[in-house]
């Protein structure tokens, strides 16, 4: 464990300084958390199954858990690039306060808890969906896309978008496409969310050796590629009203906001302005929260569905 | 140089903290076993008709 007998950072001794149990949390990257909590209660809202309380409750603290733990196994893997970016650099191993092997040592046991604990509890379907999602964030996106491809957070955004899914196969079992069409939401939200966030963050990825978008592509590839994926977002957003999942609310909220996300990022496309990058991005956070509350209020309210297609077509 | 008196405090703040920490995550964890066993238990009896 933790060695108590430096007060500084020292890399060549490994010794760190010591760290209080709120590095600890800091390690798990609870605004993350936050998001993947209120997509998959959401998720677990949606598939209209009536659960246990406790067994709801359970199933969201494992899902929480199970993605502070692959925050945790990131910091671990990816410290050296998190030292060099001014953003992330202020991090518990990078800084010193935590050692990289104990941040590895709690990934890996809050994974297995986590895991182990929705399986026995809830489900298998719920703790193989969450130990895929831990598996893809910390081994195929962290130690593999992120360094190697430009295409990094399209392909690992799958493991941000899949809490739906597990939060559906905790309540009811199953994970039918209404349940992957919230995750296909999420996945083509990240790319333009996440590019519009890294034109405005300066040299920070090209410092680090990071190939982002941005840095691999140029900036004007860049926002093309944020104008696309907005171009398919969009009515992607939209379809939920059309698959018994969303209803009027959902549908006001998916035209008005999908609209004014396409204006942003048509617009950041045209005036190349890092100004309207963050104004982007601040929007694609409000977006994908009132497009996930709508449907939580919408369910929790008991409000029917839209269903526009017809019923069977989905299954 | 730092005071070697003030730092081992520290420490020993920062340890104190921690292990505290972990006893209430364990304590919760036991209390979380222990609740999901009479839920699921509850749900089993109330499906076998007892």
């Amino acid at each position: 464990m933790l060695k108590t007998t430096a007060s500084k950072f020292d890399p060549a001794a490994g010794v760190a300084a010591a760290a209080r149990w709120q590095d600890y949390v800091l390690l798990l990257k609870p605004r993350v958390m936050s998001l993947v909590i209120f997509t998959a209660l959401t998720g677990l809202v949606c598939a209209n199954v009536p659960l246990n309380p406790v067994l709801a409750a359970t199933s969201i603290l494992c899902i929480a858990v199970g993605a502070g733990a692959s925050g945790a196994l990131n910091m671990w893997y990816d410290a050296d690039i998190d030292a060099k970016m001014s953003r992330t650099r202020g991090r518990p191993v990078p800084s010193g306060r935590v050692q990289g092997a104990d941040a590895l040592a709690l990934g890996v046991t809050l994974s297995l808890f986590a895991v182990g604990l929705l399986g026995v509890a809830v489900n298998v379907l719920a703790a193989g969906l969450l130990a895929f999602t831990i598996f893809f964030y910390a081994v195929v996106y962290t130690m593999w896309l992120k360094r190697s491809t430009p295409q990094n957070i399209v392909i690992g955004g799958l493991a941000g978008a899949l809490p739906p899914a597990v939060g559906w196969a905790a309540a009811s079992g199953t994970a039918p496409l209404n349940a992957w069409l919230m995750v296909a939401i999420i996945f083509f939200w990240t790319p333009p969310h996440f590019w519009a966030l890294s034109l405005t963050t300066g040299d920070d990825y090209e410092r680090a050796g990071v190939p982002m978008l941005p840095v691999a592509k140029g900036e004007p590839a860049t926002r093309l590629q944020i104008l696309i994926y907005s171009l398919i977002l969009v009515p992607l957003a939209l379809a939920p009203a059309f698959t018994g999942l969303g209803g009027v609310v959902y549908l006001a909220i998916a035209a008005l906001g999908g609209a004014a996300f396409v204006t942003l990022a048509g617009r950041l496309f045209l005036t190349k302005q890092r100004g309207d990058a963050k104004r982007l991005f601040g929007f694609s956070i409000v977006y994908l929260f009132a497009l996930f509350a709508a449907l939580l209020v919408e369910h929790l309210a008991g409000l029917k569905p839209l269903a526009l297609l017809p019923h069977g077509l989905l299954g | 140089m730092s005071d070697p008196k003030h730092e081992s405090e520290a420490f020993r703040k920062a340890r104190n903290g921690r292990n505290i920490a972990l006893l209430i995550g364990l304590l919760a964890f036991v209390a979380l076993v222990f609740v999901i066993t009479i839920a699921k238990l509850g749900a089993n009896v109330a499906s076998n008709g007892f």
